[in-house]
C-alpha cells in the first residue's frame, strides 16, 4: 500500500460522505429515470384506463389485462414472437457454436476477415436488412431464380405471401443476423481455453466430438447465456423485421406483439390496451431472461 | 451492489412511479383553448392583426408540395397580415402524430385529417375540430363541391354518423380507382378498350391467354382493396356499399350480392388472371411490372399515373367500366380533407385559408402541378395523355356517376380485418361466404355500437 493513507481514516473520510459516490450516479440515474423509469411508470399508469389517445379517459382496473388474454389475435401474435425465438436464439446459437467450435480449433487464414464478414449482419440497421430480405424474398426474387435455376422450380413461392412459410422466411432473416453475433461471443469464448485442456483431452483419448462438449461446451457456458439473453430479447421485441416485411401478412400470420402494440395504440387508438401489450411483453422479457441467467450461473 | 444502494436506486425508483401516477389520468388535461363557436363569422379577414396560421400537411411529394407553396405564397401576398407557418410530413407520420398534437394546448390551426373514423371521427368524437356548415354557407362550398365528395367529410356531431351531419373539411384533390391498360398490348390481341364491365371481363379472360393479363402486389394487404371495390360496385348497389364503407347501420356484407362480388374475385386469382404470389409481390414492383410491360390491365389509383406515365409514355391508358346499364361506379375519393381544429387561434383566418386553397382558381394551380384537381375537372383536364383520362372518368363518377368509399373507412379496425379477409380470400384459405362473414362480423359488431 503506497497511498500513504492510514486504513481507519479512509474509512471515516468515506463514510463521512457517503452521498458522494451517488452523486456521480446522479447524471446517469437522471438520463435513466427520465428516459426510461418515466416512460416504463407512465405506460404502466395507461394501462388501466380506456383511452383512445384524443379525448377523455375511463379507469378501468385490470380489463386491460383480461383483454390481453382473451384477444385471440393477441394471443397468436405472443405464440409467432416464441416461433421466433427459435429462429433468433437456437437455431443461431446452434449454428454458431458449432462454426465457432471449428473455427477455433482449425487454423484459418484471415479468421479476422470472416469474423467480420459474419458480423456485418448486426451493425446493418434492421429496416436495411427486412428491405434487403424482401427483395430476396420477392416471387421473382433471387431466392426463387436460384431455386429454377437448380431446376428445383416447384419449391419456388411467394415466400411472404405464404401461410405456412413466411413465419419461417422471417424467422430465418433473424437467424441470418443474429448468427455472426453469436460466432463472435462464442469464438471470444473459446479463445479463453487453454491449449493445454484440448491436448489432455487428447491424451485421454477424446475425438473432437468429446471434446466439443467435455472442454468447449462447459468453458464458453457464461457466453451462451449472453448469447441467448441477447437474441431473445431480439425476437421478443421483434418489430421493424415484421413492420416492413409482410405488416403481419398474410393474413395475420406473422403478427408480433410489438406491432401489434404500435397497430392497437397508433392506427386504432386503443391506447390502455396497447400499454397493457406493452407491460406484459416487458415481464414476459424479464422472466424469460431471469431463467436463463439463473440457469447460466449455476456452475 | 451493496444492499444500501440497492434501496436507494429502489426508492429513486419507487419516488418516480408515485410521482407519475399522481399526475393526471391521461386526456384529462387538454382543454382547447382559442375562440368557440359564436355565431359571429366573417369572410373578410384583411382587418385581422398580424398573426400568425399554423397548417399541418402532408402534400410531401414534387406536384403535392409544389401546388401547397405557390398557394401559400399568394395566400401570403393576398392578406398581407397573416403568415402561414406551414409543417409538412409523410402521411404514414402525420397520421400517427396527429393524435397527440391535437390535443396539445399549443395545436395547429388547420389540419389535413384522414376522412375514415379512427382519425377525423375520432377528433370530431372528441371535440377537436371545428364544424364548418356555417362557413359553407358564407362561402359556397356547398355549391362548389359534388355532394358525392362532400359525404366523406361529413360527420354527425357525436360522430355515429359518417357521410350525414356537419361538414368538417374540404380537400383539394380527388381520387379515383379504375383500371389501366397497355394500348399496344390490347391493340396486339385485337380488342377494343372496354366500356362495359362484361367487356372488360371478356377482355381480361381474352388477354390472359398467354400470361396473366392483370398485375397486383399485395403483400401490404390493403392493394388488393383497390380490385374489390370495383368489383364489388358491379355486383351491390352503391347506396348498400356506402354505408358497408362508412360503417353506418343498415346494410349487410352477407348479402348474396356481396358474396357474389367475392366469388368474382377468388374465380380470377383461380383463372389465373392474375401474376403468381399475389399476397407475397411487392405493390410497387406489380405497378413497375405493369409498366414494364408484363400484363395488359393493372387495377389501381389515380396515383400511380404519373409514374406509369414516365415509363409508358403514349402507351398507357385508363378508364373505369360501366356497369352493364351504362351507369359508372367505382371507388374512389378525396385527398385529405383540410379542417380546423378547435384550438384555432382565428376561425375566420383559418376559414379564409381552407378556401382559397380549395377555390375555383386554385384548382388551376392544382391541375397546372399535375395533381388531379376535386372540382372543375373534366374542364380542366389536360388535352391528351393518361391523366386526361382520369380527369374524364373522375369527373364522370363524381358528378353523374356514384364514387364509392373505401371500404377501409367502416370502422377502426376495418382496414386490418378487410386487409387480412382479402389475402385469405385470393389464398383459397377461405371462401366467399366465410369472407363476406369475416367482414361482417367487424362491420356488424361496431354499427351496433358494441365497440
Amino acid at each position: 500500500m503506497s497511498s500513504g493513507i492510514a486504513p481507519g481514516r479512509r474509512a471515516t473520510r468515506l463514510s463521512g460522505r457517503a452521498w458522494v459516490p451517488y452523486a456521480y450516479l446522479a447524471p446517469a440515474l437522471l438520463v435513466y429515470g427520465v428516459f426510461l423509469l418515466f416512460p416504463i411508470a407512465r405506460a404502466a399508469q395507461f394501462s388501466f384506463f380506456d383511452w383512445d389517445g384524443i379525448g377523455e379517459s375511463t379507469f378501468v382496473g385490470l380489463d386491460n389485462y383480461v383483454r390481453v388474454f382473451q384477444d385471440g389475435q393477441l394471443l397468436e401474435a405472443f405464440g409467432h414472437a416464441f416461433v421466433l425465438i427459435f429462429f433468433f436464439s437456437i437455431l443461431p446459437l446452434a449454428i454458431g457454436l458449432l462454426v465457432a467450435a471449428v473455427l477455433n480449433r482449425s487454423t484459418v487464414k484471415g479468421l479476422g476477415f470472416f469474423r467480420t464478414v459474419l458480423f456485418l449482419p448486426q451493425v446493418i440497421a434492421m429496416v436495411v436488412v427486412a428491405v434487403a430480405w424482401r427483395q430476396i424474398y420477392a416471387p421473382d426474387g433471387v431466392l426463387n431464380g436460384t431455386l429454377r435455376a437448380l431446376g428445383l422450380g416447384n419449391l419456388t413461392r411467394p415466400w411472404l405471401g405464404d401461410y405456412t412459410f413466411t413465419l419461417p422466411a422471417v424467422g430465418l432473416v433473424g437467424t441470418w443476423v443474429a448468427t455472426g453475433l453469436v460466432i463472435v461471443l462464442m469464438l471470444a469464448g473459446m479463445g479463453r481455453i487453454p491449449r493445454e485442456q484440448y491436448e489432455a483431452a487428447r491424451l485421454d483419448g477424446a475425438n473432437s466430438v468429446r471434446e466439443f462438449f467435455a472442454v468447449t461446451l462447459p468453458a464458453v457456458r457464461g457466453e451462451i447465456t449472453v448469447a441467448l439473453t441477447l437474441t431473445i430479447i431480439a425476437a421478443l421485441k421483434t418489430f421493424d423485421l415484421v413492420y416492413v416485411t409482410t405488416r403481419g401478412g398474410p393474413g395475420t400470420s406473422t403478427t408480433v406483439p410489438s406491432y401489434e402494440i404500435y397497430r392497437r395504440a397508433f392506427e386504432i387508438g386503443d391506447v390502455g390496451l396497447a400499454a397493457a401489450v406493452g407491460i406484459v411483453l416487458t415481464i414476459v422479457v424479464l422472466l424469460i431472461t431471469t431463467v436463463i441467467n439463473r440457469i447460466g450461473d449455476r456452475s | 451492489m451493496n444492499k444500501r444502494s440497492r434501496t436507494l436506486l429502489s426508492g429513486a425508483g419507487a419516488g418516480l412511479l408515485v410521482l407519475s401516477l399522481a399526475a393526471c389520468a391521461p386526456g384529462a388535461g387538454g382543454s382547447s383553448s382559442g375562440d368557440e363557436e359564436t355565431g359571429d363569422i366573417s369572410t373578410d379577414i384583411s382587418g385581422v392583426e398580424d398573426m400568425t396560421l399554423t397548417v399541418w400537411d402532408q402534400e410531401v411529394r414534387g406536384g403535392q408540395n409544389e401546388q401547397m407553396e405557390q398557394l401559400n405564397a399568394a395566400f401570403e401576398e393576398k392578406y398581407p397580415n397573416i403568415t402561414i407557418e406551414r409543417n409538412s410530413q409523410s402521411f404514414e407520420d402525420l397520421g400517427t402524430t396527429l393524435r397527440l398534437a391535437l390535443t396539445d394546448t399549443d395545436a395547429p390551426d388547420v389540419v389535413q385529417a384522414n376522412n375514415g373514423r379512427n382519425s377525423m371521427g375520432a377528433f370530431v368524437e372528441a371535440g377537436q375540430l371545428r364544424p364548418l356548415d356555417d362557413y359553407a354557407d358564407e362561402y359556397g362550398w356547398f355549391d362548389r363541391y359534388s355532394e358525392n365528395v362532400l359525404q366523406y367529410s361529413t360527420y354527425s356531431e357525436d360522430a355515429t354518423t359518417f357521410g350525414d351531419g356537419e361538414l368538417y373539411g374540404l380537400p383539394q384533390v380527388g381520387e379515383v380507382v379504375g383500371v389501366y391498360y397497355s394500348k399496344s398490348k390490347l391493340e396486339a390481341l385485337g380488342l377494343e378498350v372496354p366500356e362495359t364491365w362484361s367487356d372488360f371481363t371478356s377482355a381480361v379472360e381474352a388477354a390472359s391467354e398467354d400470361e396473366p393479363a392483370l398485375q397486383l402486389g399485395n403483400i401490404d394487404q390493403w392493394p388488393a382493396g383497390h380490385v374489390f371495390g370495383p368489383i364489388q360496385g358491379q355486383f351491390v348497389d352503391a347506396a348498400d356499399i356506402t354505408s358497408l364503407g362508412l360503417g353506418n347501420p343498415g346494410a349487410s356484407w352477407t348479402t348474396p350480392e356481396n358474396v357474389e362480388a367475392a366469388n368474382e374475385l377468388q374465380s380470377w386469382v383461380d383463372a389465373g388472371y392474375f401474376n403468381e404470389g399475389v399476397n407475397g409481390t411487392d405493390y410497387d414492383a406489380a405497378w413497375q411490372a405493369f409498366g414494364a410491360g408484363a400484363g395488359t390491365f393493372l387495377m389501381a389509383g389515380s396515383w400511380v399515373a404519373p409514374d406509369l406515365e414516365d415509363a409508358m409514355g403514349d402507351d398507357v391508358g385508363f378508364f373505369a367500366p360501366t356497369r352493364d346499364d351504362g351507369s359508372i361506379a367505382t371507388t374512389g375519393g378525396t385527398g385529405l380533407p383540410f379542417t380546423i381544429t378547435s384550438a384555432a387561434e382565428n376561425n375566420d383566418v383559418a376559414a379564409a385559408y381552407i378556401d382559397f386553397i380549395t377555390s375555383d382558381d386554385a384548382m388551376d394551380v392544382l391541375a397546372e402541378t399535375g395533381n388531379l384537381p376535386v372540382n372543375r375537372t373534366a374542364e380542366l383536364a389536360p388535352e391528351s395523355g393518361v391523366l386526361a383520362d382520369i380527369y374524364t372518368v373522375f369527373g364522370e363518377v363524381t358528378e353523374s356517376g356514384d364514387l364509392l368509399p373505401y371500404l377501409d373507412y367502416a370502422t377502426p379496425t376495418f382496414g386490418d380485418t378487410l386487409g387480412q379477409s382479402l389475402q385469405d380470400l385470393i389464398d383459397g384459405r377461405v371462401d366467399a361466404e366465410a369472407f363476406s362473414e369475416q367482414l361482417e362480423a367487424d362491420y356488424a359488431g361496431f354499427a351496433s355500437g358494441d365497440e
